[in-house]
């Protein structure tokens, strides 16, 4: 099968500044929900803009569903739609002229693009708003707008670089279906997002890029497999004040009084019941602490994964 | 793409750009259309029939050439340097960046519309003008290749303007300190017989004497300077300036990093 984006020993040196990319390869397979994670200065948008074409590369080779930018770079173009991370639409315009004019950058004769402009200002809730100026739309319209417009010519490989930056929590989880619908119909999604639970929740494949270098690119469930440890949020009926001994394992009081454990990959959930019961502490509920891929990501950008 | 999906790239550039203008008219049509009129009325009717015949010609009938040609470079030239300019400004040209749109359709676009709006400008003011006196056609295939070559010529001056342009400052130099004064100086208001021989050879110089000429020999069969090298010297630039804009655009300059 033709991956849906293969890059290989891509290089990025700006002009009297530092090695953005200093010769990243991965490869991203057609269908598939992935996410390019990094902090922020580690060249996931250098990448992104690359491959959609606003930032020239130094050096190496991308294709697009076995497009070569170099070479071919107008069917590359087709098979992509753009979703940037900064509002890049005219502010000035109504919501129905800027997806149509998309549409017509793309060859889409009017009337398949009024068709596929409907269809998509209706999926995504902006139908209401066609005749309304960009500008006086809410934040979220407006990223919702970016997709209605990357989408109008119906891509094959879908990019969004933080496309739920700044929108409310309902919006980003209608948002998630949105883009799980579209994925099981069979565009292939690359995103790149601050939201790790996002990536946790949304992605198969995760690539994880830092100062210029790809330092992960695996499946989501190989890559949770890394963890060496899991923390563990335990309420108690009764509040403590000193901390048990459960050894082997290590824990500590939250801010609101929980216990939180650390348990080492592999261990029973078990022996850490039998250790409370043994300090006479009653437990009422047990959590995993925020999501396992912050915690991993945050080992991995500081170099302490073993 | 297709030459069918590259005639509908090319219209819908053309269309959003002819909307832009059309939109805010208030700013791009109506100022020309006041300022040409005042034109008319203090140098043609008020100071006009003080200076007497121009080249045999009333001053008025003589200046309405230049004031037409005046406004259909000054209004090519700012419409495709601001309209560049801003979706540069506002990141919204990343839209035409990404898409499979060739960059010789890109930049024919934003030509395309230049010249849309240099020519409704222009038509304006020649209709005004014939509130002020009977416009005479001495050949109006000239008026047409000489106006066309002209919007097209400026039009790019203005897409190559806003490619380097990195602020609003930059956007209004090059038509304050140098379009203005080129103009003025091009022969728009006086014949440069009337110039002593070394400010005629200075003048001679001036690409837009040879714009200005070559259009008021349509109208009224004279000029100061060769109607053919005129031509010659328009559509050189034209050339010249195509193959300089399409290179940026190759390279991205200033729209890519």
């Amino acid at each position: 099968m033709t991956a849906a984006l293969k890059i290989t020993d891509l290089k990025k040196v700006y002009a009297n500044g530092p090695e953005a990319l200093k010769g990243i390869s991965m490869t991203v397979d057609s269908g598939d929900f992935f996410a390019l994670l990094g902090p922020n200065g580690a060249g996931k948008s250098t990448t992104l803009g690359i491959v959609s074409s606003l930032v020239n590369k130094s050096a190496g080779r991308v294709e697009i569903y076995g497009h070569d930018l170099d070479t071919d770079l107008v069917s590359a173009k087709m098979c992509l739609g753009v979703v940037p991370q900064e509002f890049n639409f005219n502010m000035f315009e109504k919501v129905w002229d800027i997806v149509i004019t998309q549409a017509g950058y793309y060859g889409i004769p009017p009337h398949v693009a009024k068709v596929n402009a409907e269809k998509y200002l209706k999926k995504l809730g902006l139908w209401e708003k066609r005749d309304t100026v960009s500008r006086t739309l809410s934040g979220g319209m407006k990223r919702r707008l970016m997709i209605a417009r990357a989408l109008i010519h119906e891509p094959k490989l879908l990019i969004l670089d933080e496309p739920t930056a700044g929108v409310d929590i309902e919006l980003r989880r209608s948002m998630w279906d949105f883009l799980k619908e579209i994925n099981a119909q069979g565009t292939t999604i690359i995103l790149t997002t601050h939201y790790l639970e996002e990536a946790e929740a949304l992605c198969r494949n995760i690539a994880i890029i830092d100062k210029g270098t790809i330092l992960a690119h695996t499946s989501k469930r190989e890559l949770l497999q890394n963890l060496q440890t899991e923390s563990f949020v335990i309420e108690l009926s009764e509040a403590i004040t000193e901390l048990p001994d459960l050894d082997p394992f290590s824990c500590h009081l939250d801010d609101q009084g929980n216990l939180v454990v650390e348990v080492a990959k592999g261990r029973s959930l078990n022996a850490v019941f039998e250790r409370l019961n043994a300090a006479g502490i009653k437990a009422s509920s047990m959590r995993p602490t925020s999501n396992r891929l912050e915690e991993l990501f945050i080992n991995m950008v500081e170099g302490t994964l073993s | 793409m297709k030459a069918s999906e590259i005639l509908v790239a090319y219209r819908t550039i053309t269309v959003r750009e002819i909307r832009r203008f059309t939109r805010i008219w208030g700013q791009t049509i109506l100022p020309p259309a006041i300022t040409m009129s005042l034109y008319f009325v203090i140098f043609g009717n008020l100071i006009g029939p003080r200076i007497g015949s121009m080249d045999g010609h009333d001053y008025m009938d003589f200046i309405v050439p230049g004031l037409i040609m005046m406004s259909v470079i000054t209004n090519s030239y700012s419409n495709v340097v601001s309209s560049f300019f801003s979706q540069k400004f506002q990141h919204s040209i990343e839209e035409l960046l990404v898409s499979p749109v060739p960059n010789w359709v890109i930049l024919a676009g934003y030509v395309t519309g230049g010249v849309a709006r240099g020519l409704a400008v222009g038509l304006i003011v020649t209709l005004l003008s014939l509130g002020f006196t009977d416009l005479q056609l001495h050949n109006p295939l000239i008026i047409v290749a000489v106006v066309l070559c002209t919007s097209v010529l400026f039009s790019l001056g203005g897409f190559i303007n806003a490619v380097f342009a990195r602020s609003f400052d930059d956007v209004s130099i090059v038509p304050t300190f140098v379009l203005t004064p080129l103009t003025y100086l091009g022969g728009v208001f006086y014949s440069i017989s009337l110039l002593p021989d070394f400010w005629q050879g200075v003048s001679k110089a001036n690409p837009i004497l040879y714009m200005v000429n070559a259009f008021r020999y349509g109208f009224l069969g004279i000029t100061d300077i060769d109607v053919g090298f005129a031509f010659a010297m328009i559509l050189g630039f034209t050339g010249l300036l195509f193959a300089f804009a399409l290179h940026l655009l190759n390279v991205g300059k200033g729209i890519r990093s």
